[in-house]
C-alpha cells in the first residue's frame, strides 16, 4: 500500500502540541466520510489491519479500489445500510497538533447529532458538493455552526474533479455562501477547493487547481489560532465536589475541586462565591505536583480559601469584580433532542455547569424553520430537531453568562425526570 | 519546570494537558453524580493511568472509591501481582469478581475446543459483580480510538437494567455537561480517557513516570505462533499438533487474558523506546487479540452485551 506521507510525531516534538476539535457536516453523499479516511490516510492514521479490513469489505460490496469512507462507518447497522447513524470521534496526529474529529451522519436525526458534535468543536468543515453549489443543507449547518458558536469554520468545496477544476464554479459558491453567511454571526470563515476522493488539498497541495493560493485543509487546521477561542477573561470557577482528606498529614484542608471554565485565577485574587455572595481570597490553587500561582481555563484544579465559608457542588466561584448575570428567568435559544416532544408547563432538570435544578418552559417565543431561517410565530410546539428561542423558568437564580461570551457558562441541558434522558441543548441569550 | 513556563506564558495547555485535565473532570464528575462508582482494574496500562488519573483528581485526599477486578483465572501471574502492589501502595479497597466462581455456580459455561478463551465469559462475572456490590458507575479504561463501536461510547454511558448498550439510542452529551441521571438496577460506564489515543497513553506514561508491569518491556518468554501472533504459553493452553513452543524475545500492546493475549517481537526496553516503536507501528493494539478477530463486529456485539 502506498502511504503517501509520514507524519507520525517523534514523541520529543509534543511538548507544545495544542488539541484541536472539529467537526464534519455536510448533506449524504458530499464526501465527508471520504474525506475523512483521506485525512487520516494520508497523515498515516490508518493502520494495516483496519486497512486490510476496509479492503475486504470494499472488494465485497464490490468497489473499486479501497472505499475510505467505510474507515468511518464504524457500526454494524451502519455497514449494513451504508450510512453514518451517531456521532463518532475519529483521531489523528501531526507533528504539530492533536487532532479530535466529531463525525456527525447527514440524515434525519442530523439537528441533534450536529449540535452534539459542534457544542465542542474549535472548527466546523462544511462540505459543499461542487456541482451543486450552497444548497437548503449548507445553509442549515452555517447556521447550527454560528448558534454554537463554532469559532472557526472551513467551507470545503468537494469534487472539484467533478467540475475539471473550474476556479469560476469554486468563486461561484463562495459567492452564494457569503450572500446569506453575512447575515450569521461567524468570526472566521475560509474557503478551500478539494477533491476528499482523489486527495487534492486535503493533505497535500492541488496540481489540478494552481489558482488557489491559500493552505491545503490540513495545513489550515495545524496553524489557526485556537488559544482565544477559550474565554480568558471571566474568571468562573463552578465547583464539582469539595475534597475532605481529614488525614493526619491534611487534618484541616478544605479544597474545592473543579475545572475553570474561563478566565485566570491567581494566588490572593479576591473572590466571590454564588449564590451566596460570600467573599473571600484564595488561598492556594493546588494539584497533584505543585501549589501554582496562576491557574486558567481549561485546567482541572483544587482551590482553598483564606476564610471558612460553606461551599458545596454547583456553587460557583468567580472573580469579585466581574460576576456572571443571576436570574430564575432566563432566554435560551433550545434546541429539542428526543423523540417525545417538549411538554407544555412540565418541570424538566436543568443542568447547568455543575449546578442542577427545576424548570419549566414558560413560553415559546418563536421557532425557527431550519429551511428558510425565518421566524415562526404561530407554530409552538417543540419537536425532535426543532430550535426555538423560549423563555425558561429555573426554581432558583442560575449564575450564567451569555453563550456568546461564554460557552461553558452559557449553556444548559433539560432532562426528563420521567425518563431521565437528555431531552433538549440549551444556549443562553 | 520547562513545561509549566511554556504554559504560563501562553495561557493555554498542550494537549496531554488538557487530556488530563478532561479525564480529571470526568472522574470528579463521576465521584459527584453516583453513590458508589468503581474503576474496574484490569492491570493492563489504560486502567492504570485510570488509576494514576483518580489519584490526581482527589488529591491530597484518598481515591474515593473501590478497585474491581474481574479475574478469569487465566492471569500473567506479574498482572496480579502488580495489581496487589498497588492497591496497597493507594490504600484503597479491592473487589474481585471470579470467573472460576461463576462457572462453579453454574452461571456461565466454559468454552470448548482450540480457540476456547474466558473472555465472553467475564460479561457475566462483570455483571454479577457490578449487582452484588451495588455499583452503580464502573468507571473503565475504554478509549474511542480502540476499535470502531467504541468510537461512539459517551464519557458517560448508560446500561439498562440487563447490564446492555444501546449504541442507537444513547444519550446525547453535549459541551461538558454529563447526564448521569439512573433508575433502579441500571448503572453507568464512564471512560474518563475516552479522547486519548494509544500514542496518548505512552507519552502520558513516559512523562508522569508511571509504573507499569513488566510484561510491558521486552522480555524472553516461551511462546507458540498462533494467527499471525505470539501466543504466550501457558498451562491453559491446549498444544495443536503442529505448534511448538518456541523461546522469543517479545512484549505485548495490551494485557488480557493469557490465553488469548498475543505478543510482538520486540526489543523495547524502556517506557521512550515503546513509545517510539508505538509511533512506528503499522497495527492496532487489538490486532493482536483473538477476541476482536472473530468477526469484524466481535466488539460491537460483545459491548451491546455488557462487555468493558
Ligand atoms: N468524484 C468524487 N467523488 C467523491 C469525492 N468525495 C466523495 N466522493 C464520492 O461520493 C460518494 C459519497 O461519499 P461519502 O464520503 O460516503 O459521503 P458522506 O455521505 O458525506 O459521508 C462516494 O461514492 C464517494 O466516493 C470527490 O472528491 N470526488
Ligand atoms: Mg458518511
Amino acid at each position: 500500500m502506498r502511504i503517501a506521507y509520514c507524519l507520525k510525531p517523534k514523541i520529543m516534538q509534543i511538548d507544545n502540541n495544542q488539541l484541536l476539535r472539529f467537526t464534519t457536516a455536510g448533506s449524504v453523499d458530499d464526501g465527508k466520510s471520504t474525506l475523512i479516511g483521506r485525512l487520516l490516510y494520508d497523515s498515516k492514521s490508518i493502520f494495516e489491519d483496519q486497512l486490510e479490513a476496509i479492503e475486504t469489505t470494499s472488494k465485497k460490496k464490490g468497489h473499486q479500489g479501497v472505499d475510505l469512507a467505510l474507515f468511518t462507518d464504524g457500526l454494524r447497522d451502519e455497514r449494513e445500510q451504508g450510512i453514518t447513524i451517531d456521532v463518532a470521534y475519529r483521531y489523528f496526529t501531526t507533528p504539530k497538533r492533536k487532532f479530535i474529529i466529531a463525525d456527525t451522519p447527514g440524515h434525519i436525526q442530523y439537528t441533534r447529532n450536529m449540535i452534539t458534535g459542534a457544542s465542542t468543536a474549535n472548527a466546523a468543515i462544511i462540505l459543499v458538493d461542487a456541482r451543486h453549489g450552497v444548497i437548503e443543507q449548507t445553509k442549515r449547518h452555517a447556521f447550527i455552526a454560528s448558534l454554537l458558536q463554532i469559532p472557526h469554520i472551513i467551507v470545503c468545496i468537494n469534487k472539484m474533479d467533478l467540475v475539471d477544476f473550474r476556479e469560476e464554479d469554486y468563486n461561484k459558491i463562495i459567492a452564494q455562501f457569503e450572500e446569506f453567511s453575512s447575515k450569521l454571526l461567524v468570526r472566521d470563515v475560509r474557503f478551500i477547493p478539494i477533491s476528499a476522493l482523489l486527495g487534492d488539498n486535503v493533505v497535500k497541495r492541488s496540481e489540478n487547481m494552481n489558482w488557489y493560493q491559500g493552505s491545503p485543509l490540513l495545513d489550515t487546521l495545524e496553524t489557526m489560532h485556537i488559544s482565544s477561542d477559550i474565554n480568558k477573561v471571566d474568571g468562573r470557577f463552578p465547583v464539582q465536589t469539595v475534597l475532605r482528606p481529614q488525614s493526619e498529614e491534611h487534618r484541616d484542608y478544605r479544597g474545592y475541586a473543579g475545572r475553570i471554565s474561563s478566565g485566570i485565577f491567581r494566588k490572593g485574587d479576591e473572590i466571590t462565591v454564588m449564590p451566596s455572595g460570600f467573599t473571600s481570597k484564595i488561598k492556594s490553587i493546588d494539584t497533584f505536583e505543585e501549589e501554582l500561582d496562576e491557574a486558567y481555563a481549561p485546567m482541572s484544579v483544587s482551590i482553598t480559601l483564606e476564610d471558612d465559608i460553606d461551599i458545596s457542588r454547583g456553587d460557583m466561584i468567580v472573580r469579585t469584580k466581574n460576576k456572571p448575570e443571576s436570574s430564575q428567568d432566563l432566554e435560551v435559544m433550545l434546541c429539542w433532542l428526543n423523540n417525545e416532544s417538549a411538554k407544555p408547563r412540565t418541570k424538566y432538570v436543568v443542568r447547568h455547569t455543575s449546578n442542577e435544578q427545576m424548570a419549566m418552559i414558560k413560553e415559546v417565543i418563536y421557532k425557527i424553520d431550519i429551511n428558510t431561517l425565518s421566524r415562526k410565530n404561530d407554530d409552538k410546539e417543540l419537536h425532535m430537531n426543532d430550535i426555538s428561542k423560549v423563555k425558561i423558568r429555573t426554581t432558583k437564580p442560575l449564575m450564567y453568562d451569555s453563550y456568546r461570551e461564554n460557552r461553558m457558562t452559557g449553556s444548559l441541558i433539560l432532562i426528563d425526570p420521567a425518563t431521565n434522558q437528555t431531552v433538549a441543548a440549551g444556549m443562553i441569550v | 519546570m520547562l513545561k509549566l513556563k511554556i504554559r504560563m506564558s501562553k495561557y493555554y495547555l498542550n494537549y496531554l494537558d488538557e487530556l488530563e485535565s478532561e479525564a480529571i473532570y470526568v472522574l470528579r464528575e463521576v465521584w459527584a453524580q453516583f453513590e458508589n462508582p468503581v474503576i474496574l482494574f484490569s492491570g493492563g496500562k489504560d486502567s492504570i493511568v485510570v488509576t494514576h488519573l483518580a489519584k490526581k483528581a482527589f488529591y491530597p485526599a484518598k481515591i474515593p472509591f473501590a478497585l474491581m477486578h474481574v479475574d478469569t483465572g487465566h492471569n500473567f501471574p506479574e498482572t496480579i501481582k502488580f495489581r496487589d502492589d498497588l492497591i496497597e501502595s493507594l490504600g484503597v479497597q479491592l473487589i474481585v469478581g471470579s470467573v472460576q466462581e461463576s462457572i462453579d455456580q453454574g452461571r456461565v459455561a466454559e468454552e470448548k475446543g482450540k480457540s476456547a478463551t474466558r473472555n465472553a465469559l467475564q460479561i457475566t462475572t462483570l455483571l454479577d459483580a457490578i449487582e452484588t456490590n451495588k455499583v452503580d458507575c464502573a468507571i473503565g479504561g475504554g478509549r474511542r480510538d480502540e476499535e470502531k463501536a467504541r468510537a461512539k461510547e459517551r464519557f458517560f454511558s448508560h446500561r439498562d437494567d440487563f447490564g446492555q448498550w444501546d449504541p442507537k439510542n444513547q444519550r446525547p452529551e453535549l459541551w461538558n455537561l454529563f447526564n448521569g441521571k439512573q433508575f433502579e438496577g441500571e448503572h453507568f460506564r464512564a471512560f474518563p480517557i475516552s479522547n486519548w489515543t494509544e500514542m496518548d497513553i505512552w507519552n502520558y506514561i513516559n512523562r508522569e513516570n508511571i509504573e507499569i508491569p513488566s510484561l510491558y518491556f521486552a522480555h524472553e518468554r516461551e511462546v507458540v505462533r498462533r494467527s499471525g501472533s505470539w501466543i504466550p504459553y501457558s498451562e491453559f493452553l491446549q498444544l495443536e499438533e503442529n505448534e511448538e513452543v518456541l523461546t522469543k524475545k517479545i512484549r505485548f500492546r495490551t494485557l488480557g487474558d493469557i490465553t488469548i493475549t498475543g505478543g510482538i517481537e520486540s526489543d523495547a526496553d524502556t517506557v521512550e523506546k515503546i513509545a517510539q516503536e508505538v509511533s512506528a507501528m503499522r497495527q492496532t493494539e487489538r490486532g493482536n487479540r483473538s477476541d476482536d478477530k472473530r468477526s469484524e463486529t466481535a466488539m460491537e456485539d460483545r459491548k451491546r452485551q455488557g462487555y468493558f
